[in-house]
């Protein structure tokens, strides 16, 4: 169980930064999976008073304080129009609502944890990560680099005209997934995004433009045959490599056909 | 560290330990309603609502409810008689333990969406498990309750 010593409501995020130089010093975000740690935190630093539980929307943007839940995710009208659904359908898995109205989306994002739903969706998306140090980096970069002792203030989307799918497997609701897939294609230009292969998750172009003449049957086969071959998948208790790789041809599949039209699972 | 809170529409202020969880701190002044399950966030036992909200006092920090407002069972008795007869009418329950948890995420339900079909319903509950029952009880209590509620209003 986790143990801690000291706990600060930060005023500032200069206050919960240096705090967080500390080695015993930790973010806590929703605290969920943190809390399953056994070790000692000494210094347990709550960003809850720094006004970052808000998912804000602009012509140009979406701006999603680090604090803001899943559960806000879900049922926000705005975003949930212009992901066409996928980030409510990203999140409603994810245990109970319980759950959600707890873990925030900063916390997600900044665990880049494999299983990770909510780094499958925002991958699929014109996405950027407002870092209080490092300053406002592509989603892509950050989900590449090492944690380290800045603080994620928020996630930044852009609005570009773009389309969404999402979908996902489970061996029940409310469980981890096997496997992730996000699929987009914004300004044009077409994205699948795996994730839970159990590493975290990755983004595949459509180089070859298998999709570019439009999507068929047979455009979105090739399509999710590509993304089988480019995305390496391991085993854990969920599931093996060769029943992942299945998966991603599976969901890549119905994603595009779902993306084109011509078919809905969700 | 001193906490002030309210509880139950009541202010309280105490002195925790900045570890205590909340689910602890509610144990601690007799709210037994709220029940320790899984300790993994994932079965819902220990559901109260934070300012309305469902929220898992097993894996909050008491020190991060300063200043809001919780409530258990114990203060929601009259809200959760509503439908719990319903429930028991179909027996639902068998040993009860995951009960307080059920009625504390079903009224935050019913009051989101009052009106909620049977597959809201099962997406709102998804995350309070119940070993003995299977769920149809449950299912069938609250869609009799809301019959009954319809029944009410045409009258």
């Amino acid at each position: 169980m986790i143990n801690i010593q000291n706990y600060v409501q930060a005023e500032s995020l200069e206050e919960a930064y240096q705090l967080n130089q500390k080695r015993s010093g930790r973010i806590i975000g929703g605290m969920l999976w943190m809390k399953m740690a056994r070790n000692t935190i000494g210094t347990a630093i709550d960003l809850c008073r720094l006004g970052l539980d808000a998912i804000e929307e602009t012509e140009e943007e979406f701006s999603i304080g680090a604090m803001a839940t899943l559960r806000q995710l879900e049922t926000h009208p705005g975003l949930n129009a212009y992901t066409c659904g996928a980030a409510a359908r990203a999140v409603q898995d994810i245990i109970g609502v319980q759950f959600r109205n707890m873990a925030t989306v900063g916390g997600s994002i900044w665990g880049r944890f494999g299983f990770s739903d909510v780094l499958t969706l925002f991958l699929a998306m014109d996405t950027y990560v407002e870092l209080y140090k490092g300053g406002i980096i592509p989603l892509e970069t950050f989900a590449s680099m090492k944690q380290d002792n800045d603080i994620l203030v928020r996630i930044l989307v852009k609005k570009k005209p773009g389309i969404f799918v999402y979908q996902a497997m489970r061996m029940q609701r409310t469980d981890f997934p096997i496997l992730t897939c996000a699929l987009s294609q914004v300004e044009g230009a077409y994205r699948a995004v795996i994730g839970a292969r159990p590493a975290r998750a990755m983004v595949i172009r459509d180089k070859q433009g298998l999709l570019k003449g439009g999507i068929t049957e047979d455009s979105a086969r090739a399509f999710a045959a590509y993304a089988a071959e480019s995305a390496p998948t391991d085993s854990n208790v969920r599931g093996s490599a060769a029943y992942r790789t299945h998966l991603i041809n599976v969901l890549a599949r119905r994603s595009a056909l779902e993306l084109g039209g011509m078919n809905t699972w969700n | 560290m001193e906490l002030k809170l309210t509880l139950n529409g009541r202010p309280v202020t105490d002195h925790i330990d900045p570890g205590l969880l909340l689910i602890d701190f509610l144990r601690n002044h007799g709210c037994y309603s709220v029940k320790r399950g899984c300790e993994t966030s994932g079965c819902g036992l220990c559901t109260v609502l934070m300012d309305g909200r469902p929220i898992l006092s097993c894996s909050m920090l008491a020190a991060r409810a300063a200043g809001h407002s919780i409530h258990t069972l114990e203060g929601l008795q009259e809200e959760a008689a509503d439908f719990a007869g319903f429930i028991a009418d179909q027996g639902a329950d068998q040993c009860g333990f995951c009960n307080p948890g059920f009625v504390m995420n079903t009224i935050a339900l019913l009051r989101e969406n009052p009106d909620p079909t049977d597959d809201e319903i099962r997406m709102f509950l998804a995350g309070n498990l119940c070993r003995c029952s299977g769920y149809d009880g449950q299912l069938r209590g609250i869609r009799n309750y809301l019959e009954s509620r319809r029944n009410q209003n045409r009258a």
